[in-house]
């Protein structure tokens, strides 16, 4: 189990024969992400790496059945491009070009929220569920299967914070970049309940950053909804004070948006917070031992009982887990790799 | 990217909205003839992108053309919270009877835009937020339908119970609204909206700031930019395609993605280093650009050690060594520069930098360490 994408995940790669649409293509399918097309208008009928490019994404959807869409194109075409994908009967469309005009996209939200899409980004890494797929630019070496999910507004703040918690024997069930745009499709809540509701995710990771209230609202959210532990990570706390927006930005916000007021908004409801992007494993540590205790103990004799039979039944699955997870160490990994 | 209020006043004549008569001026000689011509009363007015000029006295009333002289002569050149006043807008006084606020944003919130209005307009609008939110009222707008005649006039009615006012200012609201979307803009404000004693709706201020992302179709705007306005680095570094902003530090800062550059910031405080900068070199890196952001961080006196900290995603790694070992050539660089490459054809970029013997370290918060270090030591050996 993962969030977004899995197994089924069947890819097209809009702008595919572009500099990094190819490159990412290609490291993609590597990876073991099931590429089935690619789109540039004009050169449909080409290949980049194997992959065969279609004209449009009617006609890639036709032939191949894709699902799921990553976006390479420029800034000027990345809204038609997603609107294509969406009215092409594509279910998650995942944007990674940055430079994106806020006009476009607030028009093309609307409309995606309408259809009923999953659109991540734009600006944004993308995302990966280790060893079943990885959509966008994530580096794969650096991430490994596991249980612990990562959400961020970042990018390679996030490859930081996955690669620490790899180093720490931490896996990943999915790992996801939603974009540091003012107007992005997913958010941190829409990450949280997924993960909340992912059977292979035992904690999570949220990794933010200064202006806005998205991590305020995450935080009102994990009180009311979450039973899974999160730590997380704000950038930009000794940042200066950034360019004011006029008045405007002063009275719609409500808050300053800086890291102080969202480092409290996080404490106050049990989320820790790290000074370090490299202390976050060992913050994860400490809330999945606490759950453990805490729900032993509130927990009703009945219930109890059940739980520890589930509990067994998980531990059996964690040492599963843990014999596979010695197997693909040994396949060549970014440990081996470094040293 | 911010315009001035002059240019912001042009966008608002092209698209209707009433803006009393006037024009820039860089010299005084310049001012008298404008004043002459719209003739007096007028304002003098700063053009500098900070706010409450009123309050700062870079805002006055010349009751004729002698006066407008006098203030233009000490305006032009005056220091305004740091910023040299180097243009004036020289604009008919209008006789006031109500100050209004009219403002429109782009909500993260919604992910649309969002109308304020309020009836208490005027320079302490912000406080007037903090302490009596009721007095502004706001309208979220689908971008999809965008806004509604009757919704300016819900709108126009929280100002006014005239209907010859709501008219007008409806009007207003909508052309505003069009602004917002034609040049792509982030914010667009009137404060103050003005009625007359005549009643006649005039927006005396202006406030236009456009979302960068959108520039590159909006060649008229893109070219109001005032480049004495900014930093000469940070016009340098924009031109090149980096996000810098100045800082007062010792550590110079080189970070692919703003999140990491960030982080990478705070951790240089935490182990007790300042950053002198926020350098973001952004994806699809070229060598140019590492050069390049060597080249500003370099000229800075008080940078006493760089530090490059780059995660590969879609930056490639062999990309930006290429940029420092270009650097390293055409530079020179005389204080330590600590590398951490990790990524994307990391090994290739290592590579490319194993003949230079540049200090490095694994991890993040190594890396801060050693340029802290590196830049202590060289402050002892001066």
């Amino acid at each position: 189990m993962a969030i977004f994408i899995d197994k089924k995940t069947r890819l097209i790669v809009q702008g595919i024969t572009g500099r990094d649409g190819s490159f990412h293509a290609e490291q993609m399918k590597k990876y073991g992400t099931n590429v089935v097309g690619g789109v540039t208008p004009g050169k449909g009928g080409s290949k980049v790496a194997g992959i065969p490019v279609f004209n449009t994404v009617a006609e890639a959807v036709a032939k191949t059945g894709a699902n799921t869409s990553v976006i390479y194109v420029p800034p000027p075409f990345a809204a038609d491009s997603i609107l294509e994908a969406v009215d092409n009967g594509i279910k998650t469309v995942v944007c990674i070009t940055e430079g994106v005009p806020a006009n476009d996209m607030m028009k093309v939200y609307h409309y995606v929220k309408h259809r009923g899409v999953r659109l991540i980004g734009p600006n944004c890494p993308g995302l990966i569920s280790p060893e079943l797929s990885k959509v966008g630019i994530i580096p794969g070496n650096i991430c490994e299967k596991g249980h612990i999910g990562v959400v961020s507004r970042s990018g390679t703040l996030t490859y930081e914070v996955i690669f620490a918690l790899t180093l720490a024997k931490m896996g990943q069930s999915t790992c996801i970049g939603i974009g540091g745009d003012q107007v992005i499709g997913t958010n941190f809540i829409d990450c949280l309940e997924a993960f909340e509701n992912d059977r292979s995710t035992k904690g999570v990771v949220m990794i933010g950053e200064i202006g806005g209230s998205d991590e305020e609202e995450a935080a009102k959210f994990f009180k009311k909804k979450m039973t899974k532990p999160v730590v997380a990570f704000i950038a930009g706390r000794t940042a200066p004070p950034g360019k004011r927006m006029g008045h405007a930005g002063a009275i719609i916000s409500g808050s300053s948006g800086t890291a102080a007021d969202k480092v409290e908004a996080l404490n106050k409801v049990g989320i820790p917070v790290a000074t370090s992007p490299l202390d976050i494993p060992t913050l994860m540590v400490e809330k999945l031992k606490m759950k453990k205790t805490k729900t032993t103990k509130a927990a009703p004799a009945k219930k109890s009982l059940k739980k520890a039979a589930a509990k067994k039944t998980t531990a059996k699955a964690a040492s599963k887990k843990s014999k596979t997870s010695k197997k693909t160490a040994a396949r060549p990994s970014i440990k081996s790799k470094k040293r | 990217m911010k315009i001035h209020e002059y240019q912001a006043k042009e966008l608002f004549a092209q698209a209707g909205i009433p803006v009393p008569a006037g024009r820039a001026a860089t010299s005084v000689d310049e001012a008298v003839a404008i004043a002459e011509e719209i003739i007096p009363p007028v304002m003098v007015k700063a053009q500098v992108h900070v706010g409450g000029r009123g309050k700062a006295g870079g805002v006055k009333y010349a009751e004729n053309t002698e006066a407008a002289k006098i203030w233009a002569q000490s305006i032009l050149g005056m220091d305004l919270k740091g910023l040299t006043v180097k243009k004036i807008l020289v604009t008919k006084a209008v006789e006031i009877t109500s100050e209004s606020y009219i403002g429109i944003i782009l909500d993260r919130a919604t992910k649309s835009p969002v109308i304020m209005v309020s009836a208490s307009g005027g320079v302490d609008i912000e406080e007037v937020a903090a302490k009596t939110p009721e007095k502004i009222h706001k309208l979220t707008v689908n971008p999809r339908t965008g806004l509604q005649p009757y919704q300016a006039r819900e709108l126009a009615f929280k100002l006014f119970r005239d209907i010859g006012l709501v008219r007008q200012v409806a009007d207003i609201i909508s052309k505003l609204y069009d602004v917002f979307w034609k040049v792509d803009a982030s914010l667009v404000e009137i404060n103050p909206l003005i009625t007359t004693p005549i009643n006649q709706v005039i927006a005396i201020d202006a406030k236009v700031n456009i979302d960068d992302n959108g520039l590159f179709r909006q060649k008229d705007v893109a070219a109001m930019r005032d480049l004495d306005a900014e930093n000469t680095s940070e016009v340098e570094a924009r031109e090149a395609g980096l996000s810098f902003i100045k800082l007062d530090g010792n550590i110079g800062c080189i970070v692919n993605g703003a999140g990491l550059a960030m982080a990478t910031m705070d951790l240089v405080k935490h182990y007790g280093g300042d950053p002198a900068n926020f350098l973001d070199i952004g994806g699809s890196s070229n060598p140019e650009k590492v050069l390049t952001a060597m080249r500003i961080i370099m000229r800075d006196p008080n940078v006493k050690a760089i530090l490059i900290n780059i995660f590969g995603g879609i930056t490639r790694c062999d990309d930006v060594a290429k940029g420092i070992a270009g650097a390293f050539e055409e530079l020179h660089p005389s204080i330590p520069v600590v590398v951490r490459l990790t990524g994307t054809n990391e090994a290739a970029g290592r590579k490319i930098l194993a003949g230079y013997k540049l200090p490095t370290a694994p991890t993040l918060d190594e890396v801060v360490k050693k340029a802290i270090s590196l830049a202590g030591l060289k402050e002892e050996e001066v």
